[in-house]
C-alpha cells in the first residue's frame, strides 16, 4: 500500500477489499472456519481486527461461525463470516435464526462450482437461489454481488449498512474471479465511507418492546447488557420477543418482516447502467460476468451495435424496476451466468416483453467477453 | 416461606410466560430453582446475565426467567454464548441445555467450547431421552433401555456427560440431581463463579417419556432412584468397584486452572497493535 492523504491507491485481491470494506464500515467481529476461497478473509481478519479492539475467532464448523456472529451482533457488535458452498449450507439453520431474530449481520460466501465438494478453486455463480431461499420457511434477507476488487470494498460498506438498517442479514455473493484478482483502486479514508449504525431504544427499559412495529418496520435494537433485558427466539414471538401461537400476532411478525424490505426497495435496488442509452439489446449480469459483459458491451459498440449492460449489484430483492425498463426498451436480452439460468428465471418474471436468451456456462470456466460479444450479434 | 417467595418475584417473567410448559413433577424447575439461588447468592444483577438455551424441554427455561435471555437453534445455545462472550466479556454467560441438544446435535459445540475455555458455564440437564419430540433414544439413553423410537431397546452406548466434559478439557466439571437440591445449588454457584468453562450436569428425571417406557414409576420414585444411585465423587475412589457398578458420581469431578482465553486474547491485542503501529511509516 502507499500513498497519503484521505483517499490512497492500493493493490488488493477481492478478498482483502471485503476485508478492508467490513472494518471501514465498522466490523469488530469476525468468526469463521478455514474454506476455499473464502480463506484469506479469515486470516487476513486474524491479522487486523486485534489491532483495532476487535475479535477474531476461528470455530469448529460454519454453524458455529454464524453462531457466534449473531450472539457479538446480539451484544452489539457489528459482524461477518466468510465461507463458499459448502459452508454456505452449514449456515443456513442458524441464518434462518437471524432472518426471524431480525440480527444484522453480514455473511460472504465466495462461490465454488457446483453441489456438495464440488470445484473448489473455480468460479462459479451456482449459489444465487440459495442465497435467497436456502434457509427454511418465508423470510426476508438481502443479496448482493461484487464484480470487481473496488466493488469488494464498497458493497461491503453497503452490507453492513443495510444489514444495520433493516435489521436483516445480508449475503455477499463474490466468486474465486473476484476474490483472487488483484487490482489497484482508491481505498477511502475512514472520513470518506459512510456508516450506518442499527437504531436503539430511546425509551426506558420498561418501556421497551424488542419487536414493536413502526413507521419503517425496524424496531429499535437494545444491545445484551446494556439494561434492556428482553428474550431472543427463533420461535414465532409477539412484539415483546416471547412465543406466540396467536394468528393475529404471527401474521403481523411475518408480514411486518417483509414490509420492511418492501418498503426500503428503491434504497436497496443497487444497479448499474452501461451503455444503456438507446441499447436495442442489452445483457443483464452480475459478479465477474458483469466485467466480461461491460467488455463485450464495448467491443458490440464499435461494430455499431446498439448493445447495453444493465449489472445487477443488488440480487434479491430482486431489482425489478430497474430490470422492466430494460426489457421494455429492449429487442432481446442476454443474461449470461456461471450457473444452469438462476437469475435468468427472475428476470423471465419481470415481465415477457422482450426476448430473453440464457447464455450458462458450469464448466468452472469464466465466461469470456468474447462469448458475450457473440451473443450481442457480433 | 417469605424468602423464596421474594427470589420468585425477583428472578422469573410474570406476564404471559405462564403457565409454563414443563409436566407436572419435572426436573426442569427443580433447576430453575437451584440457578435462581446460585444467582442471587452470587450478588449478580439481572442486567449482566445472559441465559441462553437451546431446544427442547430444558430450551424453554430461558423464556421464564428474567434475564437477558436467548433461545438460540437446537444444539447452538454455545455458539450464540460464544460470540456474546467475546463481544460483550463483562457479562456473565449460563447456557442451559438438554442431553440431546448438548451432545447429540450440539455435540461438537460442546467439546470445543469445553477445549477453547472461554468463562461461561454449561447446564446440562441430562433425562436420558428427547422428551418434547416424544421420547426418543438420545446418546445419553441407556444401552437396553425403550424409547419411542427403541421399541426393542436401546442398541447404542450412552455417553458420560460429565466425562466426556473432563476429557474435552473444561476448567470445572460437576455433576448433581434434581434430588440433591442443596447440593446443586452449590455447584451452579461453584460453576458460574469459575474462572473458565464450567460445566454443570444434572441427571434428572423424565418419568413422562423415559419412566413410563421403562417402568421406573412417578417422579417421586424416579428421584428415589437418583438418591439411591448416586455416589459422592469424593468417596468413590475409596469404594470397592463392585459396590458402585452401575451408580453414578456426584459432586465437584474436576476444578483445574487453564489461561482464560479472553485474557489470552488481550495479549493477542496488544501485540497486533504494536506490529501495526510500527509497520506505519
Amino acid at each position: 500500500m502507499s500513498g497519503t492523504g484521505a483517499g490512497r491507491r492500493v493493490l488488493l485481491q477481492g478478498n482483502e477489499a471485503i476485508v478492508e470494506g467490513a472494518l471501514a464500515a465498522g466490523c469488530r467481529l469476525f468468526a469463521g472456519y478455514p474454506i476455499t476461497p473464502a480463506s484469506e478473509i479469515s486470516e487476513l481478519m486474524s491479522l487486523r481486527l486485534p489491532a483495532v479492539a476487535g475479535t477474531f475467532i476461528q470455530m469448529e464448523d460454519e454453524i458455529a461461525s454464524i453462531g457466534a456472529v449473531i450472539g457479538a451482533s446480539l451484544a452489539g457488535v457489528k459482524s461477518l463470516t466468510a465461507t463458499s458452498g459448502p459452508g454456505f449450507s452449514l449456515m443456513q439453520e442458524n441464518l434462518g435464526f437471524a432472518c426471524m431474530a431480525e440480527v444484522p449481520c453480514v455473511i460472504v460466501n465466495v462461490m465454488r462450482g457446483g453441489a456438495s465438494t464440488g470445484l473448489p478453486t473455480s468460479p462459479a455463480q451456482g449459489d444465487v437461489m440459495q442465497a435467497r431461499w436456502g434457509t427454511h420457511g418465508d423470510h426476508p434477507i438481502i443479496v448482493l454481488a461484487v464484480s470487481s476488487v473496488a466493488d469488494s470494498f464498497e458493497i461491503t460498506v453497503h452490507a453492513f449498512n443495510l444489514a444495520e438498517k433493516y435489521r436483516v442479514p445480508v449475503i455477499i455473493l463474490s466468486d474465486e474471479v473476484v476474490a483472487h484478482t488483484r487490482e489497484t483502486f482508491v481505498l477511502p479514508g475512514p472520513d470518506q465511507v459512510e456508516v450506518v449504525d442499527r437504531m436503539r431504544p430511546s425509551v426506558p427499559p420498561q418501556w421497551y418492546k424488542p419487536y414493536a412495529d413502526n413507521s419503517r418496520g425496524v424496531p429499535a435494537m437494545a444491545a445484551m447488557g446494556d439494561g434492556y433485558r428482553h428474550h431472543v427466539t427463533g420461535l414465532i414471538h409477539d412484539e415483546s420477543g416471547f412465543p406466540t401461537q396467536r394468528g393475529d400476532e404471527i401474521n403481523a411478525l411475518v408480514r411486518r418482516q417483509f414490509r420492511k424490505i418492501t418498503n426500503g426497495f428503491f434504497e436497496i435496488q443497487m444497479t448499474r447502467s452501461f451503455m444503456m442509452e438507446g441499447a436495442q439489446v442489452a445483457v443483464i449480469a452480475y459478479g465477474s460476468v458483469a466485467r466480461s459483459a461491460k467488455r463485450a458491451v464495448r467491443m458490440a459498440r464499435e461494430q455499431g451495435i446498439d448493445a447495453g449492460l444493465l449489472q445487477l449489484v443488488t440480487l434479491f430483492p430482486f431489482p425489478r424496476k430497474d430490470v422492466d425498463q430494460v426489457l421494455r426498451q429492449c429487442k432481446a436480452v442476454i443474461v449470461p451466468e456461471m450457473n444452469m439460468g438462476q437469475i435468468s428465471r427472475e428476470v423471465k418474471r419481470v415481465n415477457r416483453r422482450c426476448r430473453i436468451i440464457t447464455y450458462n456456462r458450469v464448466d468452472g470456466q469464466l465466461i469470456t467477453p468474447e462469448e458475450i460479444f457473440e451473443e450481442l450479434g457480433g | 416461606m417469605e424468602r423464596i417467595e421474594q427470589l420468585r418475584h425477583t428472578y422469573l417473567r410474570h406476564d404471559k410466560k405462564f403457565p409454563h410448559v414443563w409436566c407436572p413433577g419435572c426436573g426442569n424447575g427443580i433447576v430453575l430453582g437451584s440457578l435462581i439461588r446460585a444467582i442471587d447468592r452470587l450478588g449478580l444483577t439481572q442486567d449482566e446475565i445472559v441465559l441462553a438455551s437451546g431446544i427442547g424441554c430444558a430450551g424453554r427455561m430461558s423464556v421464564y426467567a428474567d434475564f437477558n435471555t436467548l433461545h438460540a437453534t437446537h444444539g447452538r445455545a454455545l455458539t450464540f454464548a460464544t460470540g456474546i462472550k467475546l463481544a460483550r466479556p463483562e457479562l456473565t454467560l449460563i447456557a442451559v441445555m438438554g442431553d440431546g441438544d448438548a451432545t447429540g446435535i450440539g455435540g461438537n459445540h460442546f467439546i470445543h467450547a469445553a477445549r477453547r475455555n472461554l468463562n461461561m458455564t454449561a447446564i446440562i440437564i441430562n433425562n436420558q431421552i428427547y422428551g418434547m419430540t416424544g421420547g426418543q433414544y438420545s446418546p445419553t439413553t441407556p444401552y437396553g433401555a425403550h424409547a419411542a423410537t427403541a421399541v426393542f431397546g436401546n442398541l447404542e452406548h450412552a455417553f458420560s456427560i460429565a466425562e466426556l466434559a473432563v476429557t474435552a478439557g473444561a476448567s470445572f466439571v460437576a455433576r448433581g440431581t434434581v434430588y440433591h437440591v442443596p447440593e446443586l445449588d452449590r455447584l451452579l454457584e461453584k460453576g458460574i463463579a469459575k474462572n473458565g468453562f464450567s460445566v454443570i450436569e444434572i441427571l434428572s428425571n423424565c418419568h413422562t417419556q423415559f419412566g413410563r417406557r421403562n417402568q421406573m414409576g412417578d417422579p417421586v420414585t424416579m428421584m428415589r432412584w437418583l438418591k439411591e444411585h448416586a455416589v459422592p465423587a469424593v468417596k468413590a475412589g475409596d469404594l470397592a468397584p463392585e459396590s458402585i457398578e452401575g451408580k453414578f458420581t456426584i459432586g465437584v469431578l474436576v476444578d483445574r486452572e487453564k489461561p482464560d482465553y479472553l485474557k489470552e486474547y488481550e495479549r493477542v491485542r496488544a501485540e497486533a497493535r504494536q506490529k501495526a503501529a510500527e509497520a506505519k511509516p
